[in-house]
């Protein structure tokens, strides 16, 4: 193989979400709502050098059998008016928020963000995310309106418009100028204005996308700064990778404009023996009796109350129509996952709530402060990513030791930044101020 | 002692997009005593402005008592997302949040989001008391105590004291609860501008429904009047209409560059017996014209008794001398979020 320079890693934090990978009944655990939860975490991750801090989104609170999940942390505040407050309290992180572009409008969301990288000098993040769900249609004015066929077309083209209205933005100060109005007539949008902002300081605010199917590799491949993807093994991180990097070509970009993330949770310990001890306490602490009979009801699509979580999988079928579960994605093959669980379940005899331990793992690392910083590094070198946004199970503290303790070996071995090199966060990325279009 | 005034002041800034400039502004309003500032906004691209939401929840950190009064339009925004952000600044600022209540009337905003044409006024104001009544009911619809993080039955809320809001309006309609858990002050303060024009006979029908809005949703009127008479009618209609709950602040100009000035805002501001609460100043240069208040008029106000002595409270309805309202569906006990009934986590864990 030949030899080439190390590449650098780059992190973020991903703060604690409305889901069964945070644990809650934690002595440990905090508000996740109050400010100071998630200054603490914020300011963490930027004494660990962090590229970013990252919210998720979620416009409607789940519903299982017609009624709200009440299993998993629930609630969370707005994500932008989080981040500018945070821009109060750090320096240098990259503030990222994840945001709907089905449920938003572009002159409107533009200018949040727009308003966020202004007022945090150059740190805002856009995580774009799509959704139709007539579900989460209900809190707003449009409903569930879109075709899940027409959710990229209406992504990329909402991206599209929110970098010409960045563009439009008082050219004062600036070589290039002119009136820079924007007149967008598309298949989605009929817009004509401009911002009341001069341009954002990073250009346009980094972009980020979520989506791991076909059209979303492709748009991220178009338009996106930041991939965010789920792909736990060396081998399926690597062939996302070239796959990812492969499209770029196709839209003029270099292998190096789009970063990999994956999320990744991580547990640490003095040893390699005692930190899998911990992860299995966090497995079971995050996936309870309740929370096992939520996942077979995420799966089977029934009520399964009366099921024992302790004994085998379910004997009855799948429902695949069924709209038991709300507000979260629903697997695209109920029957053949079922199938599957069933297999692994006889394979390795496993009662429901070990099958689900086994099978809802996110990519973890697991191990002493020195395995977690050589598996992250031997991911990285290999091209399974380009870095990770790590997901801890504990609000706030459950970055803590990792920045004590694995970021400095990480520094170490030179495949990490002992200081911010710029102020912005395309700076910490690495990613070039785009040109005006 | 005399009737203390409640001061206000709006601290808008065209052409500045640094957090600094508006973080120094509050600062200076907050050592003046005020109880809050506000910042005015639009979908305009004129003046030049960040988003106003924003840049108070930027400052938030950075002060620790005034109250931050954002402007959120209610014309081409989404009622869910207005109500959530509110509340998020309320967190952000431990219970010192408000909302300026403002319609999008032009032109230039209805095709910057090509989603609808111009509206008449009256319309615009009925469905901002709509989003009023939206956003209101999200505050509401977690229950204080909510979160129960019962470890011994799995549950993190006790579902039962979240509730469905289920407003259906003309424009848009509502399902709930809110993502986002019931507020430090269980509503931010709800703020509408009223001109004494609106509240006089042959009233335009969007002053009207100005007035309406104000009247069912409004914990502060700001309001415009040409002088100390047409103010104190408009004032004493608005509260025959409202109730004694309501605070009205009349809007005043600050500006301040010379003692002669400061000298008459301060006889201005002590002739508080014209039916209002006191007043929202509006500064020409607000660098200039806040610190004169801060360093100057305010002290001299306190030395009469006019003005409180800093702030006694820790919230903007502390300052204001408003209630923390119990949330609707926990006074009512009903409506809850699902018919079905379920053991109370008394019966549960016991």
């Amino acid at each position: 193989m030949t030899e080439r320079p190390l590449k650098q890693i780059h992190l973020a934090a991903h703060f604690p979400g409305v889901n069964n990978t945070t644990v809650w009944s934690d002595p440990a655990s905090g508000s996740h709502i109050e400010f100071e939860s998630f200054r603490h975490l914020a300011q963490t991750a930027e004494r660990g050098k962090f590229d970013f801090f990252f919210l998720a989104e979620g416009l409607r609170l789940r519903e299982t059998n017609g009624r709200i999940h009440d299993l998993d942390v629930v609630g969370r505040p707005e994500s932008i008016t989080v981040l500018n407050a945070l821009a109060a309290v750090t320096e240098r992180i990259g503030l990222a928020a994840t945001v709907n572009a089905t449920f938003n409008e572009p002159y409107e969301l533009a200018r949040r963000f727009a308003s966020l990288d202004h007022l945090s000098g150059g740190r805002a993040a856009w995580n774009v995310v799509t959704s139709s769900d007539a579900f989460t249609g209900e809190n707003f004015r449009r409903g569930g309106y879109l075709d899940r066929a027409d959710r990229y077309t209406r992504a990329a083209e909402f991206v599209e418009l929110a970098r010409k209205l960045w563009d439009s933005g008082d050219t004062r100060g600036f070589a290039d100028t002119g009136d820079a109005e924007v007149r967008h007539a598309g298949r989605q949008f009929e817009v004509r204005g401009r911002l009341s902002l001069p341009r954002p300081p990073q250009g346009h605010p980094v972009v980020i996308q979520a989506g791991d199917s076909d059209e979303g590799r492709e748009f991220a491949a178009a338009t996106a700064d930041v991939i965010f993807s789920r792909h736990s093994t060396l081998a399926d991180g690597q062939a996302f990778h070239r796959d990812v990097k492969r499209r770029l070509a196709g839209y003029g970009r270099k292998p190096d404009e789009l970063k990999i993330l994956p999320a990744a949770t991580f547990v640490l310990g003095d040893t390699d023996a005692d930190a899998a001890e911990r992860a299995a306490e966090v497995r079971r602490a995050q996936v309870g009796p309740q929370t096992t009979i939520n996942h077979l009801e995420q799966v089977w699509g029934v009520d399964l109350s009366g099921h024992d979580p302790d004994g085998p999988l379910p004997t009855v079928d799948p429902d695949p129509d069924s709209a038991l579960v709300q507000g979260r994605v629903r697997l695209p093959d109920p029957v053949g996952t079922a199938a599957r669980w069933r297999a692994l379940a006889a394979e390795k005899n496993l009662t429901s709530r070990e099958l689900v331990i086994e099978v809802t793992g996110r990519q973890s690392f697991i191990g002493s402060p020195a395995t977690v910083a050589g598996q992250i590094d031997h991911f990285v070198q290999n091209d399974a990513a380009d870095g990770y946004i790590l997901v801890p199970h504990l609000t706030p503290g459950g970055l803590d030791e990792f920045v004590d303790r694995v970021v400095p070996l990480l520094q170490e071995r030179g495949v990490f930044r002992t200081d911010y090199t710029g102020p912005t966060l395309r700076d910490h990325l690495g990613l070039p101020v785009p040109g005006r279009r | 002692m005399p009737r203390q005034l409640h001061l206000s002041a709006a601290i808008d800034s065209p052409g500045r997009f640094d957090a600094g400039h508006y973080a120094d502004l509050a600062r200076l309003a907050e050592r003046a005593g005020l109880d809050f500032v506000t910042l005015d906004d639009s979908f305009t691209a004129e003046p030049r402005r960040p988003d106003a939401l924003a840049t108070l929840a930027r400052i938030a950190p950075l002060t620790s008592r005034i109250g931050l009064v954002p402007t959120v339009t209610t014309t081409h925004t989404e009622p869910f997302h207005t109500s959530i952000s509110l509340n998020t600044l309320d967190w952000v600022s431990a219970g010192r949040a408000g909302w300026l209540v403002g319609v999008s009337g032009t032109e230039a905003e209805a095709a910057a989001f090509g989603r609808r044409p111009v509206a008449p006024e009256d319309e615009l104001w009925a469905e901002a008391a709509d989003a009023a009544e939206v956003a209101a009911r999200l505050w509401d619809s977690w229950e204080d105590d909510a979160e129960i993080r019962d470890a011994a039955t799995g549950r993190f809320i006790d579902r039962d004291k979240l509730h469905y809001i289920d407003f259906e309006g003309r424009h848009f309609s509502v399902r709930g609860p809110s993502i986002t858990p019931r507020p430090p002050q269980g509503r931010p303060v709800v703020v509408v501008p009223v001109a004494a024009a609106d509240l006089a006979r042959g009233a335009s029908p969007g002053g009207r429904a100005r007035v309406d809005t104000a009247v069912r949703y409004a914990d502060v009127v700001l309001l415009d009047a040409p002088d100390r008479a047409t103010r104190l009618t408009a004032a004493t209609e608005l509260r025959l209409r409202s109730g004694e709950q309501l605070r009205i602040l009349a809007r005043l100009d600050a500006t301040l560059p010379d003692r002669a000035a400061e000298l008459r805002l301060i006889a201005e501001l002590a002739a508080i017996g014209t039916g209002v609460d006191g007043f929202h100043l509006v500064p020409a240069e607000p660098g200039r014209d806040l610190t004169a208040l801060a360093e100057r008029v305010a002290p001299a106000l306190r030395a009469t008794g006019l003005l409180r002595a800093g702030h006694s409270g820790r919230t903007l309805r502390d300052h204001l001398g408003l209630a923390r309202p119990a949330g609707r569906y926990a006074v009512a006990g009903t409506g809850n979020a699902t018919p079905a009934p379920t053991p109370t986590l008394a019966e549960v864990t016991r």
